[in-house]
């Protein structure tokens, strides 16, 4: 019987010729990743449970990534940076980007793919819900807690129900102006929150084919929103040339059998999308923009492992060039290799930075920032009963940091045209223009 | 494992998300020193919306004037209970607080395994919904061996789903102790 990629890649790792899904099988793990949130309870548990001097499994395959509460005052949370430094001491780990050092990263997801630990066929967990995004490059991962990490830091192995697979495919092209962002909100609010539950979510078609690496991370990043297990984007072309650049380490690719089973599957014609919106308080409260354009709000953040790339940048700056933003506006590249890309990247001669900062816009350090809320003195963290539209992944109440706060999910485009009039507006007024 | 967990309710609706068990914001103490791991009982469920917390009456707070554990040691909850960020301190400061059993109709997938492994409490389905069956502050039972809940308040029984195969790493206490019965780690 045929297998789905997600089925394949299990499989290869537990050693068996055939899985089914359901079945509940030990895997042996590639990557481990962990950040300055959970890396510090992980490596407790790791310590209280294999003991004080136990070295982990296999040293090049855990990286470590400090990027939620890294530029703050708070006493608790430096100290957990404090943490993993002597961790990383102790186990003389390779894979370790500190913060305050030419060598720190930003936003893990982003920082494993640009780092070259994103690689097709292989197992990767880290200790972070969005670690979905890595299956953007046709491997397996998924997000676990600190228990799980310790137990996987001690023996290279945990044990995995393997998915039933959910198939979208989207044919032809996409609008100019529809980003992955807003095909990721259209399928969520199609299937709700809770839609994809224990599930892997498999993207297909040309249209999808035809996305850059950084537009395919988005898609699998939010597969954790609909409640999936995994998303997942077989390896091509795009998707190697951007590996080679990045690692000789070797890769394996894989393909869904053509008789592969389907939990369920649904083709969607890519060019009938459209710019939408998840309204507050959840990322299946999806709304057309164009439904939306009375929506007044008082600040705009773009940013974050979702929507914090370059591409998402370069979609920002289009439509930011030569104006000037009506509200607050928030730009937090998600890595340093971001931030020194938005100098490179240039649109009519002028580079995005230099766009950003005339329209009137503020730049924050590469790292999660107010995705999350976190510390009171976070870059962009919103404030009282705000409403803000951002490129971030989560609308639930207070998660960008204000219980009163209310947060419209919306893309790159979206979110830059909103910021230049105040209300939801559909980014297509300014792109056909 | 014990064979019935006595306790009072706390009712919750659906899609509880770990930002409300947990604001990100207090993510920053330490889980394993005895004294600052008490700030996530503190704050276990500070999160949810004035109107959402304590169903069906709202705005109960789960820990009352600073303390650290809670009079509710079980939560029924709806549909995708515990959605979300994978951290583990959501089901963490739910223990902390003193919470012995969730019941929800289904959860979300990282939050069900790390109650699981972690053996921080025991995450039950219920057959049905039960967010407009108990009230908070009812007085319940679930009976392990039988499969149910009871409230004592309204006389009523209702059937949980079978635990199915987790039910060994649950018996065992947690991931590791499941992992030295079956000899996949040398016992300590
Ligand atoms: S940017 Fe936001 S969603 Fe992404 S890892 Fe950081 S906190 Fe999580």
């Amino acid at each position: 019987m045929g297998m789905t990629i997600t089925e394949k890649i299990l499989a290869a790792h537990a050693g068996k010729e055939q899985v089914q899904p359901g079945d509940n099988i030990w895997v042996d793990v590639d990557v481990l990743m962990t950040h300055d949130v959970c890396g510090p309870g992980t490596f407790s548990i790791f310590k209280k449970q294999f003991g004080e001097n136990a070295k982990v499994w296999d040293r090049d395959k855990v990286v470590i990534i400090p990027d939620h509460f890294v530029f703050t005052k708070d006493i608790h949370a430096n100290r957990n940076i404090e943490i993993l430094r002597q961790f990383v001491k102790e186990q003389s780990l390779p894979h370790y980007f500190d913060v305050g050092t030419d060598n720190y990263k930003g936003v893990c997801h982003l920082a494993l793919a640009q780092e070259g630990f994103n690689r097709p066929g292989d197992v990767l967990f880290g200790t972070d819900s969005h670690t979905s995004t890595s299956g953007a490059f046709g491997m397996f991962s998924t997000g676990i807690g600190n228990t799980d990490a310790a137990f996987i830091l001690g023996t290279g192995k945990i044990w995995v129900k393997v998915p039933e697979s959910m198939c979208f495919e989207f044919t032809g092209t996409f609008p100019e102006h529809v980003m992955a962002k807003d095909v990721i909100l259209s399928v969520i609010g199609d299937i709700g929150v809770d839609g994809a539950t224990y599930r892997a979510m498999e993207w297909r078609g040309d249209a999808v084919m035809k996305l850059s690496m950084e537009e395919r991370m988005t898609l699998c990043n939010m597969a954790i929103e609909a409640g999936g297990k995994n998303g997942i984007i077989e390896a091509d072309d795009v998707t190697l040339d951007y590996v080679k650049q990045r690692t000789d380490a070797p890769y394996k690719v894989y393909h869904s059998d053509d008789d592969a089973k389907y939990f369920f599957k649904k083709t969607y014609n890519a060019s009938e999308m459209e710019p939408v919106v998840a309204k507050p308080h959840s990322p299946d409260n999806k709304a057309k923009v164009s439904e939306c354009v009375d929506v007044k709000h008082d600040r705009a953040y773009i940013g974050s492992c979702t929507g914090g790339k370059i591409t998402d940048f370069i979609a920002a700056a289009r439509l930011l060039k030569g104006k000037k933003v009506k509200i607050d506006t928030f730009i937090v590249p998600a890595t340093r290799e971001v931030e020194q890309d938005l100098y490179k990247e240039k649109i009519g001669g002028e580079s995005l930075m230099d766009i950003f900062k005339s329209s009137g816009a503020y730049l924050g350090e590469p790292s999660c920032a107010a995705c999350l809320g976190g510390p009171k003195d976070t870059f962009g963290r919103a404030t009282d009963n705000q409403v803000v539209i951002s490129t971030t992944n989560r609308n639930f109440p207070g998660r960008m940091g204000s219980k009163q706060s209310q947060v419209y999910l919306a893309s790159p485009y979206t979110a830059a045209a909103s910021a230049l009039t105040g209300h939801i507006t559909n980014p297509a007024e300014f792109i056909n223009n | 494992m014990k064979k019935v967990i006595e306790g009072i309710a706390y009712v919750l609706g659906n899609d509880v998300d770990t930002d409300q068990i947990i604001p990100a914001e207090h993510l920053v103490y330490s889980l394993s020193d005895p004294e600052e791991r008490k700030n996530y009982g503190k704050f276990a469920l500070s999160g949810v919306p004035g109107e959402q917390a304590g169903l069906p009456d709202g705005n109960t707070p789960f820990t009352e004037n600073e303390q650290c554990e809670s009079k509710y040691s079980i939560i029924i909850g709806g549909r995708n209970f515990g959605c979300g960020s994978s951290r583990e301190h959501a089901p963490a400061c739910m223990e902390i607080a003193g919470v012995q059993a969730v019941v929800a109709e289904s959860y979300a997938r990282i939050f069900y395994r790390n109650s699981v492994d972690g053996g921080f409490f025991i995450p039950f389905e219920s057959a049905k919904l039960l967010t407009a069956e108990v009230k908070t502050g009812d007085s319940l039972t679930i009976d392990l061996q039988a499969n149910t809940l009871t409230n004592q308040s309204s006389g009523k029984t209702y059937e949980l789903k079978s635990l199915g195969e987790v039910i060994d790493i649950i018996e065992a206490g947690d991931i590791f102790e499941y992992a030295r019965k079956t000899g996949m780690i040398p016992s300590a």
